[in-house]
């Protein structure tokens, strides 16, 4: 009844679609995203929980994804970066915000903090800019000091119209 | 950055959980938000042989009135005690430190379960727990029972909860009318505190406690500036006790003397927002 | 309407959004291997012996390797002279975390099992982990060979230290300090790592580095192999700041790795492997002496650098003490100047480039004299400057510090008066002392930094002594058939913006569409030789290049415009793509037609040849340039804790005319958090084993946007001569100008609470200051 199983095997709703995976048991969700599933956008930066680069919504909520086992994730929705943009290519209001104003330089940091901040307006659609970086408190960015990050949220909050419905 | 490896065991229940643990002893590991456990496990400073998922117990995650108190399932994420209702409505002081504990993503997935198993002198939960006077309600293979929280930190990270049980219910009084202040200084904001103070005052018509963050090993009461409260005293007289009787680390953060200093500050600033 | 000066969006950011960037450990070639450190727990120690015999046994590892199994190989390229560094640990380790092997495996969780299986045996070595023990008598030696920890200095010349001791001598006062320019990680999101695939057909390795063109030549020299058959390449790259422009043992061992094993080999760092092994920034200590007169000019400056270049020296950082003596002077006219410096090797993980690179000392030092010398006198801050400022009629402004430093155009006193403008300084300055004198307020302070840095590397010569090619970058553009336009270009971005500025510069001047324009970099194999992204240069030299080519390409497509028009090309203009007759608008070709022809022989004249609309050119520049700007910083520190609030950061910045002015305004923010995080934050430190305390991103304090100001920005523009552009780049500036306004508006804050200091050392902690507070007797009510 209780063995404990080295190997896992792990169904995920990810970007819409059911994924099952044969895993270790060790596998961190953010492993199976981008070396199972190739979905590489999501980042890592760290090794201790603190730069959100891998940032993703499971079920509905960011998290980080480094410190989130696989079998964890299994049975729920994972929403990675690649679901943000319509499949024509359009960005949704968020990326639109951060293309608008200069809210990434290397990209690396980006999706992560992409994905954070769809969390935030979920939550507070109206949010101040000292909201905004309270939210972002676990989302490490060295390239552009925050503040165009900041303003690349507030064009989001301006132009709602783009914003899809959460999965 | 990636785990040794480990076996896998998913609990749908806490008997299923316990019967896991023991099975596997003091191999397993229970797993519940992963956020104190898997970051040691990355690094391989912590390495269980197995791991028992209790992530998925839904019915040990809930927050319910229960005459003059709340009982909060221990698999509560701290992101569920931030928005709950119920908690701002009568234990104030848990919504808003669970709203200091890490950042947005920590406490999507950190449950108040296992911040008090995992029993740190440096967590939030630990000493709100303290101030609140909580009682745990701790299920192993004989049985449940309920404890004290004054019993329940034992040492550094170690608590009462043997290898064999699990915690399942945290049980709070409503606070009532009593002033509270949630108090943490520290350099980040997602960083853990230098120092921490949660505190509630009912004088006379709820609890009055006064937990440390990260003034010992161990989750800890300032018990002596907790008396002067109860007696009474002002906010400076009881600040100025804030350090009694507690082992405060020296770190690059900070020496053990400007912790202790720390104390007394934020203890004094956390009575005087507890009074206003 | 013009590009050049307009905010454009990027190019570059719908790949990035959308997850579509391409870094290198999204690689995974068919077959690929995974490659991991064994690293040293030691700081120094002998290797007494390497036991991978566990490793090799374990089920999925394809080879361990340690130093007596790559014998043949040399030392890593760009070791200083007779400072080689192996490619794995030899004989001895010299700093905690120095690689000892190296397990390759069929993947990445195997190879980290496995490297726990590889035993080595040390035998420990006395440590000297800072400069102090380094220094001192009978201190522990890091290399033996050289007889010294302090192996190379420069300056100050004799002549001109004896003169400039004249004039303390004579001087009506003078002033020290001794500062601590503490040692960072500079922590760039993505990590460090490649992928090498030797195949029958050559050598090919995606690397995250700053300057492909560089690694491929030191790997073709590294490995004895021709050129042609090596191709480097720099994928989307995830920040830099300098320290990926550094040959670490990773890109050559995972090439020889892939040789021996005959398959493409993948080596990825953790945080925990970057913060030990990527190159840290700064570890500068300054002692500097200033003499002035009572109306607060500056006459004279003596400065001793100490550099702290780790274990195993890269040879940036041996010039890092260069361009600290070099900008001594700062932005003011100091008669006599004395500036030295030496190197120290220290059994820490090596020192060389971060965001600034030497300036950021030289401006932190200049800066905080100022403010010295102005508390010394009771003169105003602001005025201190303004009495000692180079002026703009100065310029070109041959600085007292070496002949090399000409300083090419700048305004300094126009800068400095934007910025108070901007911040009402009157005002402010009263609204601080009124706040200030009320005990149960925050404690406010103002600091202001002038500052000014070289960047646009360079001058020829400039950049060969760290091993470069040459100090030039190159440019090719190419017109396609149907009149779109590829650009090839040296430099390689990771996050500049390049693929965007480059093209602005280019519709400019082709009268191309920007949307018809784009920007290839990063691969050995496309573009010609390059040099690299470092020093602020991409714009004022390759921009330079760019624009160069494009018009040497719009006067050669001018004449088959002319062609095909029947027309005088000096009577064509250019524009919304396409060539018409001034004057007769109606009479006009479009570039589409244009570029087809131009591969038609027989649409065109017999001495204009078919593929004639290209250019590729290798841009030099006759100087450096010198960017500089006027930062202000207001803090408020809580008397209690001490704690330091930074209320408003401006930044006015002077980088001569601007391509893109989103762009520019981000370089600036994304330098000025680093500066501020120094200043606030940062420390890489160690402990006297040399055991490395803030080894992971808990205690190494990179951060967020919550702890960081709102950031705001104004400008001057004085155009420099050193290109036809205009530009002088702005790269680094907000890190060279960012860290002493903090600091100044702390000092300024405590002095004006009653605390007579001199000075503070960053990171300013709340426990520093609480201590200050204290040792003053300043400390308010509360918690004593």
């Amino acid at each position: 009844m209780s063995t404990a199983q080295t190997m896992v095997n792990v169904t995920i709703n990810v970007n819409g679609s059911d994924r099952n995976e044969v895993v270790a048991a060790r596998t961190l969700l953010v492993h199976l995203l981008r070396e199972n599933l190739r979905l590489t956008g999501t980042h890592i930066g760290c090794d201790t929980s603190n730069c959100g680069a891998c940032t993703v919504l499971l079920d509905g909520h960011a998290v980080k994804s480094c410190t989130v086992l696989a079998v964890q994730a299994d049975g729920c929705a994972v929403r990675t970066v690649e679901s943000l943009a319509a499949p024509d290519g359009t960005l949704d209001a968020v990326q639109e915000g951060f293309r608008q104003e200069h809210g990434l330089q290397c990209g690396y940091c980006t999706p992560g903090m992409l994905m954070a901040v769809t969390s935030l307006l979920t939550d507070n659609s109206t949010p101040s800019d000292h909201e905004i970086r309270e939210a972002l408190e676990g989302n490490l960015c060295r390239c552009t000091g925050y503040e165009m990050i900041v303003r690349s949220v507030r064009w989001a909050v301006d132009h709602p119209n783009e914003l899809e419905a959460p999965a | 950055m990636i785990p040794a490896s480990f076996g896998y065991v998913r609990a749908g229940s806490a008997d299923e959980a316990l019967a896991a643990l023991a099975e596997h002893g003091d191999e397993a590991k229970l797993l519940a938000g992963g956020h104190s456990l898997l970051p040691l496990m990355k690094l391989r400073l912590a390495r269980p042989e197995v791991l028992v998922d209790i992530g998925r117990v839904a019915d040990l995650r809930y927050v319910r009135e229960d005459g003059d108190a709340v009982r909060i399932g221990a698999l509560t994420t701290i992101r569920q005690l931030e928005f709950d209702e119920t908690l701002a409505a009568h234990v104030p002081l848990l919504r808003a430190s669970a709203h200091a504990v890490g950042d947005p993503q920590v406490r999507a997935r950190g449950t108040i379960g296992g911040s008090l198993s995992h029993g740190d002198g440096a967590s939030d939960l630990p000493a709100v727990a303290l101030a609140l006077g909580a009682r745990l309600v701790i299920r192993g293979p004989s049985g449940t029972r309920e404890m004290d929280i004054d019993d329940f930190f034992l040492g550094f990270l170690e608590t009462a909860v043997g290898e064999d049980e699990m915690l399942t219910e945290i049980v709070v009084p409503k606070c009532g009318d009593a002033g509270w202040s949630f108090q943490k200084f520290n350099r980040r904001a997602q960083d853990w505190a230098i120092v921490g103070v949660a505190l509630v005052h009912g004088n006379g018509s709820g609890p009055t406690g006064v937990g440390l963050v990260n003034m010992s090993s161990r989750p800890l009461r300032a018990a002596a500036a907790e008396e002067a409260l109860r007696n009474g005293a002002s906010a400076t007289e009881v600040g100025a006790l804030a350090a009694e009787g507690t082992e405060a680390p020296s770190d690059l953060n900070a020496r053990a003397e400007y912790r202790e200093y720390l104390a007394r500050v934020l203890v004094e600033r956390a009575v005087a927002e507890a009074t206003i | 309407m013009s590009l050049v000066g307009a905010r454009v969006l990027r190019k570059e950011d719908p790949n990035l959004l959308t997850g579509r960037g391409r870094f290198v450990d999204d690689l995974a070639p068919a077959g690929c291997l995974h490659m991991q450190f064994v690293r040293s727990l030691e700081a120094h120690a002998r290797i007494v012996s390497v036991d991978t015999s566990e490793a090799e046994a374990v089920d999925g590892v394809l080879a361990v390797f340690s130093i007596r199994d790559l014998a043949d190989l040399p030392t890593l390229p760009s070791s200083p002279e007779g400072m080689g560094r192996p490619i794995l640990a030899k004989d001895k380790v010299v700093f905690a975390g120095e690689p000892v092997a190296v397990v390759v495996a069929e993947d990445r969780a195997t190879a980290e099992d496995a490297t726990e299986g590889v035993v080595v045996d040390y035998a420990p070595l006395p440590v000297a982990a800072s400069i102090e023990v380094a220094l001192a008598e009978g201190a522990p030696l890091v290399k033996e060979e050289l007889g010294t920890n302090s192996p190379f200095g420069m300056g100050p010349d004799a002549a001109v230290a004896a003169e400039t001791d004249a004039v303390f001598a004579a001087a009506p006062h003078s002033r020290s300090l001794h500062l601590v320019n503490q040692r960072c990680a500079p922590t760039p999101i993505e990590a460090q790592g490649c992928v090498a695939d030797w195949g029958p057909d050559g050598l090919t390795v995606w690397a995250t580095f700053q300057a492909p063109h560089h690694l491929r030549n030191k790997l073709v020299d590294f490995f004895g192999i021709p050129a042609h058959s090596v191709r480097v390449i720099a994928p989307d790259v995830g920040g830099g700041f300098g320290s990926k422009i550094v040959f670490s043992p990773e890109y050559f061992l995972a090439a020889e790795a892939s040789r021996r094993l005959g398959r493409p080999v993948k080596f990825m760092q953790s945080r925990s492997d970057a913060m030990v092994l990527t190159t840290h920034g700064r570890d500068q200590i300054h002692d500097v002496d200033v003499a002035f007169d009572d109306e607060a000019h500056v006459l004279a400056l003596r400065l001793h650098v100490i550099q702290n270049v780790g274990g195993h020296p890269d040879a940036t950082a041996m010039g890092l003490g260069v361009l600290t003596t070099w900008m001594a002077s700062g932005c003011y006219r100091i008669p006599s100047i004395a500036a030295g410096f030496q190197v120290c090797l220290t059994n820490t993980t090596p020192v060389a480039a971060y965001r600034g690179a030497g300036r950021p000392e030289a401006a932190y030092m200049i800066e905080r004299v100022m403010d010295l010398v102005a508390d010394a006198t009771g003169v105003d801050p602001a005025e201190v400057r303004y009495r000692n400022f180079i002026q703009p009629d100065d310029m070109p402004y041959p600085s007292a510090t070496n002949e090399a430093v000409v300083y090419d155009s700048g305004n300094y006193p126009a800068a400095l008066q934007e910025l108070q403008r901007l911040i009402d300084y009157d005002a402010l300055v009263a609204e601080i002392a009124e706040n200030n004198a009320d005990p149960s307020k925050p404690l406010k302070g103002l600091g202001l930094s002038c500052w000014v840095e070289i960047a646009g590397f360079g001058p020829n010569g400039s950049l060969e002594g760290f091993g470069h090619l040459g100090s030039w970058e190159s440019a090719n553009v190419r017109i396609q058939p149907d009149g779109s336009v590829i650009i090839a270009v040296g430099t390689s971005p990771h996050g500049q913006g390049h693929e965007t500025t480059f093209a602005q510069i280019a519709a400019d001047e082709l009268g191309v569409d920007f949307d018809k324009i784009t920007v290839r970099h990063g691969d050995t194999a496309t573009v010609q030789q390059g040099i690299g992204t470092m020093g602020s240069r991409a714009v004022p030299v390759c921009g330079e290049g760019v624009k160069n080519s494009s018009a040497a390409v719009r006067e050669k497509a001018k004449l088959i415009a002319a062609h095909l028009l029947e027309a005088n090309p000096d009577d064509l203009e250019v524009g919304d793509d396409a060539f018409s007759v001034r004057g007769t608008p109606s009479r006009s070709v479009s570039w589409r037609d244009v570029a087809w022809a131009s591969f038609q022989p027989l649409e065109i004249p017999e001495e204009i040849g078919a593929g004639s609309l290209e250019d590729t050119r290798f841009q030099t520049v006759p100087n450096f340039s010198y960017p500089s700007g006027a930062y202000g910083c207001v803090v408020s520190i809580d008397r209690i804790t001490g704690e330091v609030t930074v209320d408003r950061y401006v930044c006015v910045d002077d980088c001569g005319v601007v391509i893109n002015p989103l762009l520019a305004e981000g370089q600036v923010h994304g330098g000025a958090a680093q500066g501020i995080a120094q200043a606030l934050y940062e420390q890489m430190t160690y402990d006297e084993n040399g055991q490395p305390l803030t080894a992971t991103l808990v205690d190494y304090l990179v951060p967020s946007a919550a702890d960081l100001p709102h950031l705001e920005s104004g400008r001057v523009v004085t155009p420099t001569p050193v290109n036809t552009l205009g530009a002088q780049g702005i790269g680094e500036s907000g890190s060279v100008g960012a860290p002493p306004a903090v600091v100044n508006a702390v000092v300024d804050a405590l002095r004006a609470g009653g605390a007579d200091i001199d000075h503070i050392d960053m990171p300013v902690t709340p426990e520093k200051v609480w201590s200050v507070l204290r040792e003053h007797g300043i400390i308010a009510g509360g918690g004593s």
